[in-house]
């Protein structure tokens, strides 16, 4: 068996040499089960088996009325801290760039920071200790609501990753680019916008697209402060029932959807925003 | 009034490396003037100093009797009358051939989006290739893409094109086009500089040919003077290695 078959196949387009002793090579339609994608329909029966469970199974009805509705929280955290992250990302990767020796600093240390801490530790000492000590300094009545709390601690540690995705994009954009723009009169910003930021784009999305998805997922994370999200009702309803197995398979079925949903969309978005790639997959 | 004005140009790279070491140039409307010379003499770096691509260490640079160097310059209106064509083509591969010509003009001259395609589509025609307007940059040739290159400059209407060895980068069949292109630029009183490798080209455009090596222009006069009776011992010398082989 020839492994780099599957992987290479544009090799077999190319003209071979004719030698008597070369086996015809074998065409990718002839063994179409061994590039088959198996593991979408593993993936998708495991989501069928589930989702009858959570139809015909009573536990599993019970833990889906329980847990379902954290799903709000869940994805409206998810996109607010994703939004507030690729912000912050952008403005720290441009600002690990800069010129100007203060923004430079500034971005350099705010990557270090958050990357030098866990997770879970910073969603603590975050939502718990440094958004109440900002908002009474700045003189803020009430307290910032736990939901907030939550998306900002979620949003300044996927910041300082989504900072380093944004500065290896824009350096993958060669200096000619921007030699080619600047000659022919483009100010700073409007070769950065038009030229820059686009095409650093193709190297972004897809990491970034991860990101997102890692945000969804560590939702999860948000459970320590106690916010009603999924996985903080499956727990709950694990409490008060004592049907573990309904509850955490029925979290991950709601789980495992989303993220499958998110990153078919996420596929579908990088092929819709590279119009000049066409026909290169 | 000179087109473009060197005076002492000067440019050293960390402090060490003296690529270009005092250049005076004068170039005149509708001039042709082909900078040869051996790799790494500093000819690309005179090149992009005049745009100020690389900070020029000292000397002055003026365009159109505007000091570039002077920090008062908006140097993004200069550069909008300086065109630029480079050894890597350097078009912007996320768009199309016309966005990549209508781009500046519309930003940079304020253009209105029709007034731009039209520029851009004449300017199109003149290379060569207005039935690539909409292809994208990858589904070109080198030389195709060199051409969109040119159009792309020439849309701003400059007052001088350069040239940073337009043809080193190409497949060999691919030369003759850019070059013809360049040729009838040339013909039709556009002033250039041209930094190249081609000899041929700078015997039959040039209106002069300036040696430089060591950062210096070491010679410079008309293409019969240089290339049929090169004064200095250097320039003979690499004379001799380019077109006798």
């Amino acid at each position: 068996m020839d492994p780099f078959s599957a992987a290479s196949p544009d090799v077999s387009d190319q003209p071979r040499p004719d030698f008597p002793e070369a086996k015809q090579r074998r065409t990718d339609t002839d063994r179409w089960w061994e590039s088959f994608p198996w593991w979408m329909f593993l993936v998708g029966s495991l989501v069928v088996v589930l989702l009858a469970l959570v139809v015909f199974n009573e536990d599993y009805r019970a833990a889906w009325s329980a847990i379902f509705p954290g799903i709000y929280f869940t994805i409206s955290a998810t996109f607010s801290a994703f939004a507030i992250a690729t912000v912050l990302g952008l403005l720290a990767g441009m600002g690990q760039l800069s010129q100007n020796v203060v923004f430079k600093n500034l971005a350099r240390a705010y990557i270090e920071i958050i990357r030098g801490i866990p997770m879970i530790v910073l969603i603590f000492v975050v939502a718990l200790v440094v958004v109440p000590d900002i908002s009474k300094a700045l003189g803020v009545p009430n307290s910032v609501p736990t939901f907030w709390r939550a998306v900002i601690a979620l949003a300044l540690i996927y910041g300082a990753y989504i900072a380093e995705i944004f500065r290896g994009g824009i350096q993958s954009v060669p200096i000619g680019q921007v030699e080619a723009g600047r000659s022919l009169g483009l100010s700073k910003r409007s070769t950065t916008w038009s030229i820059v930021l686009p095409q650093a784009m193709r190297s972004i999305l897809p990491p970034l697209g991860n990101d997102f998805i890692a945000i969804l997922k560590d939702t999860s994370l948000l459970s320590v402060l106690g916010v009603l999200e999924l996985t903080r009702n499956a727990r709950q309803f694990n409490a008060s029932t004592f049907k573990i197995k309904a509850g955490f398979y029925t979290m991950c079925f709601v789980y495992l959807v989303l993220v499958l949903a998110l990153s078919a969309f996420m596929r579908w978005f990088e092929a819709k925003m590279s119009p000049e790639r066409e026909g290169e997959r | 009034m000179k087109i473009v004005e060197v005076r002492g140009l000067t440019k050293t790279f960390n402090e060490t490396i003296h690529a270009v070491r005092g250049v005076d140039l004068s170039v005149a409307q509708g001039e042709v003037v082909v900078i040869v010379g051996p790799s790494g003499c500093g000819k690309s770096t005179i090149l992009r100093c005049i745009n100020l691509l690389e900070t020029p260490t000292a000397g002055d640079v003026w365009i159109n009797g505007v000091n570039l160097v002077d920090d008062e310059t908006d140097l993004d209106l200069v550069r909008a009358e300086v065109g630029m064509v480079f050894q890597q083509f350097n078009l912007f591969p996320h768009l199309t051939v016309l966005r990549n010509v209508t781009l500046a003009q519309m930003k940079v001259r304020g253009r209105t989006q029709e007034k731009a395609e039209s520029v851009a589509l004449a300017q199109l025609e003149r290379v060569g290739i207005p039935d690539k307007a909409n292809a994208y940059p990858r589904q070109l040739s080198g030389g195709q893409q060199q051409r969109v290159a040119i159009a792309r400059a020439l849309a701003m209407d400059p007052k001088v094109m350069l040239f940073d060895e337009p043809t080193s980068a190409l497949d060999p069949e691919m030369i003759k086009e850019v070059l013809d292109v360049m040729r009838d630029l040339a013909a039709d009183g556009m002033t250039m500089i041209v930094v190249t490798h081609e000899m041929g080209f700078a015997r039959a455009a040039a209106s002069r040919v300036g040696f430089v090596d060591e950062g210096k222009i070491v010679e410079i006069g008309t293409p019969a003077e240089v290339f049929d009776n090169p004064q200095q011992e250097r320039t003979q010398l690499f004379l001799n290695q380019v077109l006798h082989h």
